[in-house]
This record gives C-alpha cells, structure tokens and sequence, in this order.
C-alpha cells in the first residue's frame, strides 16, 4: 500500500466521529493474539497521548491555533480511548508493563536499523539496551513475587536477559541531552522516528507513574520507582534530538505524519481482524489530520507543506523479532555510557563525572533493579521450574525470629 | 470501665463510615434529597450492558495447541474416547499455574513470618515451610503431568488465567509491607480453598479419563492439600481465640 502524505487526503474532520460504545470495544485476547498486537496497542495509545500532550502544549502558547487544535485533539482523544480501551481487563498492569518493555525494545530495535543518520542510530541504541534490561527486571519481580512467567505476553519474541544493567543507567540532567538533528537537513524518517520514540517512551513513563504505587510488594514499588526514572530519562534524552527551531506549525504537521506512518506500519502488520480494521480506520484519520494540518501550515507559515513532509512515506515499522541484532548491539555496546551529548564506553567515564556521582548517591541505600534480578535467570515456565525439590525449602530467615514470637498484631 | 480503657485503646482513626463525620453526613443525606436524580432507571441498566457487550466480546481465550505433531495425533486419538479432553488439560493448566504462584504466595507468608513472627497456635516457620514445599513439589508433577499428555506446561490456559485473576486479591494482601500475618492467612485461606476444590475436580477428571496413575499423585497432593487447610483453618480459630 503506497500512501502519499500530502496527495492522500483521508477522511474529512467532519465525518471523524464516534460513540460511547465505540470507544469501549471488544479487546484483544491475551492468550491469543499475537504480542505485536499488543506492541502495536500499546505503541499507538503513546502516539495518541503525544499528540494530545503537544496539542495542548501548543495552544497555551498559540493564541490563533486554539481552535483547530482543539477541533482535531478532540478526535485524538477519542481515538486515544479506542486504542486503549482494546487493553483487555485481565491484562494485570505488571502484564501490560512487560508489554510496555517489550513494545520499546522491539520498536526502537526497527528504529534503529533504518535510522539513517548514524548519532541518532547511536542514541537510539543506547536506549535500546536500557528499555531491554527492564524488561528482564520487570520479568524477575513477576516470576519471584507472583509465580508467573513473562513469556506469556513475549510469547518468546525477545530475549529476558540482562541489558545494560539499570543500576548504570542512572545519568545526571547533563548527559542526558543529545544533539538535535538539523530541521533543513534531515531525512523525513528521522524526524519521524525521534517523534515515534519520543511518545512511546513518555507513554511508558506516564504508565509508571501512575500504576507504580498500585503495585503491593515493596521491591515492585521501588522496581517501578527507579525504572520509572529511567523512562524519564529517555523522554528527556529523545525530545532532544528534535530540532527545537521547527515552527509550532511544523512540529504538528510532523505529529500529524508521525501518526499515519504509524498506522500505515501497523496496518502493514496486523492480523487481527477487528484491530486492523482500527488502524486501517485511523490511517484514513490522520491523513485527513494531515491535509487539515498541511492547508494551515502553508496559509499561516506561506510555505510549501511538502517542504517539511518531502519524499514518499519510508518504510514501515518492523514488527518482528529482532533478536539477532539486539544480541549484536548487546555485545558491542553494554558498556557504553553518555558525556555530555557524546556516547562513550564505561572507561572513558570518569570516577567523579557527573553521572557517576549521581547514581553514587542514588544507589547509596541499594538498588531496587539489582535486588529483584540477584542471579535471576528466566527460564521457560519460570524459575521454579529449575529448582528441585530437594532444594525448595525456603531459605532461611532474613533476620531472627521465634516460632511463636508477638506477630500477632 | 478497664474493658471501655482497653477498647478505647484498641481503636484507631478509621475515618471511613458517618459515624466520625456526624454534621457532615447529615449535609450529605440532606443534599440527595434537594438534588434528585436526572437519570431515569435504576441499576439494571448495568446489566443491559453487560449483555450488549458480551454479545460482541469473544472469550478469554482458547486451549493452545498440543506441543508436538506426534502429540495432537495422540490427542485426536483420545479425544474422541475420552470426554472433553481439552478441559482436562485446560484445568491441568490452572493447577499448575495455581501451584506455582502458592510457591510464591508461602515465600511470602514467609517473609511476614520472618518479619512479624507468629502467635499462639499460630503457624511455626517448619509448617509453612512444607506447605511451601508442598506447593512446589506439587507444581513440578503436574508439569510432568502435562507433558505426559502432550499438553504445555509453559502455557496459559484459560482456566489458568481465570484463576490468576482470581487469586490475584492475595497476592495483593500477603506482599503488602502493612499486613500482618493473620490478615495473610486470610488470603491463604482463600487460596486453600480453592486449591481443595480444584484439587478434587482435577482427581475426577483424571479418573474419568482412564489416567489411574494420574488419579493416585493428584489424590496424594489432594491429601496434602486438605491437610494445609485445615492447619490454615486452625490457625485462623487460634487466633480468633487470642
């Protein structure tokens, strides 16, 4: 399927409605559906969120966009809603979340090989690692504290091992920043692909945020605590390497584009009949979104909208297993580390950079990632499945205590 | 009066029910009655739309696919001799899900054993110890099981799904740094007892089936199993008796 950004003109704003009961359909299957549907759900409700999130940072400081930005934000938030609402209710948020991990590693795993600019396939590397060891936390506390095995949602897509460990993923604001790519030099798809990876991971950390606390154990709360850190790093490190000299209007018409590449990469990919009706749905959408964006943008800017959304739409997302690269990336680069805007290896990181002292202080009282994973292996069906039962006694008391001591409070 | 002392120190400051917020209810009662309601109908209408939904929402999910070609010939075979085969391996499938997550839910109890110790006639280390150990144990025959019927034992059934939600409540008590540890055996309760009846239903399947050697382990785990809920059943009354 060929789409054309600025020929194809979608569907018209007027004619982008929904009901209540729509916006609450029937979900995907947790033990049915493929991974990358739920990769793909929960991907689009980040595009979805972004596009609200700019919107509403874009109309408090324009004036004379507020109307048509709220005109087309209303329909994002619905869309938004549907998209989410496909989350089925016995997908526990731990579950989700491990489907959260799985959606940035896979995701900017694809991203990252068709990067063309070779900082930005670096920076997005980086992170791959980082977004890859949570995953294998995350999978350690649902094992150890619940008894389940996370393969379930990876359904064996990628690999639950350790990334570039959490404990050093902890930087300081000052290396956390990258170098933007240039608005008047650079491919449509890099500025495509850092908008994509920048509302995935913001999506991730709201998540965090908000289902963190909701979490029982002691170690889940402070798991969710330090990743949620992390994911903050990330939007930090990823809004950055947009150029901050586009127009207010350019940034939307890339939003805009930003959003039907992604659903023309989801429709390229999905097998769920329902769940690709709703992308193939939205994609008429938002290039109505586009064409609606692009007429604003030439007649406020007096600019051509081709000059920012240039070339046919690049190829799509690929939603599949890349284990084998993020193996290769896994051997080269764990240790890699962050100076300044520069990405250097752990020896060329000083004893008193900023970010180690950082992560110094803050790993001072433990570290919640290293505690769920001590000497975690997954394996398939779960941990236990490899202890005997010789040896499933429980080990012994952390600290003393009597049979029949005063616990009965 | 040293009975009203001590009641009074026992009590803490729950502020959830009208009793503590005696002006500010009466202004609440009193605003539903100037502020009638603009809906018509009454709760029904919760269940109209439970019905529309179900209508287009699916199921759960379904029995994954036996593990090997040699395996769903070996199915096929017994499917058409036995009774619903599938729901045997589906309910194996909780089990053994079930069974693994108590593993996690005893490490738990242990924890707030270790933390909080126990009371009298309460549980000692030893016995949640074996309860854990039991659970285990348990866990590994009925992966064995499972697999000596061309089942998976890595897979979700839906019956283990349903009973994962179920049972996530006690999870949700037992590795709460708040609880203590009679409130935990509550949720272990809850567990036990579910695992009794479960545990039954798996031996009559297994007996329908024509699997005699089947029918023995899970009515020894059955065994086991009644044994940890009548141990969990005296510790609750010992405590109730404190």
């Amino acid at each position: 399927m060929a789409i054309d950004l600025l020929k194809d003109k979608g569907i018209a704003l007027e004619m982008q409605r929904f009901t209540w009961k729509e916006l609450a359909p029937p979900t995907y299957s947790k033990l049915d559906d493929d991974a990358f549907t739920r990769v793909r759900v929960i991907l689009m409700n980040g595009i979805e969120s972004e596009a609200l999130r700019f919107s509403h940072g874009c109309a408090r400081m324009n004036r004379d966009l507020q109307l048509a930005l709220a005109r087309i934000r209303r329909i994002e938030q619905h869309q938004q809603t549907l998209i989410n609402w496909l989350n089925p209710a016995d997908q526990t948020p731990l579950e989700t979340t491990i489907g959260f991990e799985q959606t940035a590693i896979e995701v900017t795993a694809s991203v990252a090989q068709s990067e063309p600019d070779p900082y930005l396939a670096q920076v997005y590397r980086l992170g791959l690692l980082e977004d890859f060891d949570h995953l294998y936390r995350y999978s350690a506390l649902m094992d150890r504290v619940e008894g389940k095995d996370a393969n379930v949602l990876v359904q064996s897509y990628s690999d639950i091992v350790p990334g570039r460990p959490t404990l050093v993923q902890h930087r300081a604001p000052e290396d956390d920043l990258r170098m933007a790519y240039d608005r008047k030099t650079a491919a449509l798809i890099s500025k495509l692909h850092a908008t994509t990876i920048m509302a995935g991971e913001h999506q991730t950390h709201d998540y965090y945020m908000n289902i963190g606390p909701t979490y029982p154990d002691a170690l889940g709360r402070q798991l969710y605590a330090e990743i949620a850190s992390i994911e903050e790093q990330h939007v930090t490190q990823y809004e950055s390497i947009i150029d901050p000299d586009e127009t207010w209007l350019e940034k939307w018409l890339i939003h805009e584009a930003t959003e039907v590449y992604n659903y023309y990469s989801c429709v390229e990919y999905e097998k769920n009949p329902k769940v690709k009706a709703v992308w193939e749905r939205f994609l008429e959408y938002e290039l109505g979104h586009v064409r609606f964006v692009a007429d604003l943008f030439e007649s406020v800017e007096r600019r051509d909208a081709a000059e920012v959304l240039n070339g046919k739409l690049p190829d799509p997302i690929r939603y599949e297993s890349h284990r084998a690269y993020v193996r290769e990336v896994l051997r080269k680069e764990v240790d890699f580390r962050a100076r300044g805007t520069e990405i250097i290896t752990a020896e060329e990181e000083g004893p008193d950079s900023p970010s180690v002292l950082y992560r110094e202080q803050l790993n001072s009282e433990g570290s919640p990632t290293e505690r769920v994973a001590a000497g975690y292996v997954w394996s398939p069906g779960g941990e236990l499945t490899t202890r005997s039962n010789g040896n499933s006694k429980a080990r012994p008391p952390a600290k003393k205590s009597t049979s029949h001591a005063t616990g009965a409070r | 009066m040293a009975q009203l002392e001590n009641v009074k120190k026992a009590v803490g400051q729950n502020r959830t029910g009208i009793a503590t917020a005696k002006k500010l209810s009466a202004e609440m009662i009193e605003g539903t009655q100037e502020f009638a309601p603009t809906s018509a109908g009454d709760e029904r209408e919760v269940a109209a739309v439970r019905a529309e939904a179900s209508s287009e929402a699916g199921r759960i999910g379904s029995i994954p696919p036996p593990a090997s070609v040699k395996q769903a010939v070996s199915t096929a075979a017994k499917a058409i001799q036995r009774e619903k085969p599938t729901l045997f391996l589906d309910k194996l499938g909780a089990r053994i899900g079930f069974e693994r997550s108590g593993t996690r839910l005893y490490e738990a109890l242990l924890s707030k054993f270790d933390i909080h110790g126990s009371f009298t006639g309460g549980p000692s280390r030893e016995e949640l110890e074996q309860i854990h150990h039991d659970e285990l144990e348990h866990f590994h025959m009925l992966t064995e099981a499972m697999v000596s019927l061309g089942g998976d034992p890595t897979a979700l059934t839906p019956a283990g799904n349903v009973q994962a939600v179920l049972s996530q409540g006690a999870f949700n008590i037992v590795t709460d740094p708040r609880t203590t540890l009679p409130e935990c055996l509550e949720a272990a309760l809850t567990a036990e007892l579910v695992d009794n009846d479960s545990w039954e239903a798996l031996v009559d399947m297994a007996s329908i089936a024509g699997e005699d050697e089947l029918m023995t382990r899970f009515g020894n785990a059955l065994a086991q199993e009644q044994e940890h809920l009548m141990k969990v059943r005296a510790w609750l009354a010992a405590h109730r008796a404190l």
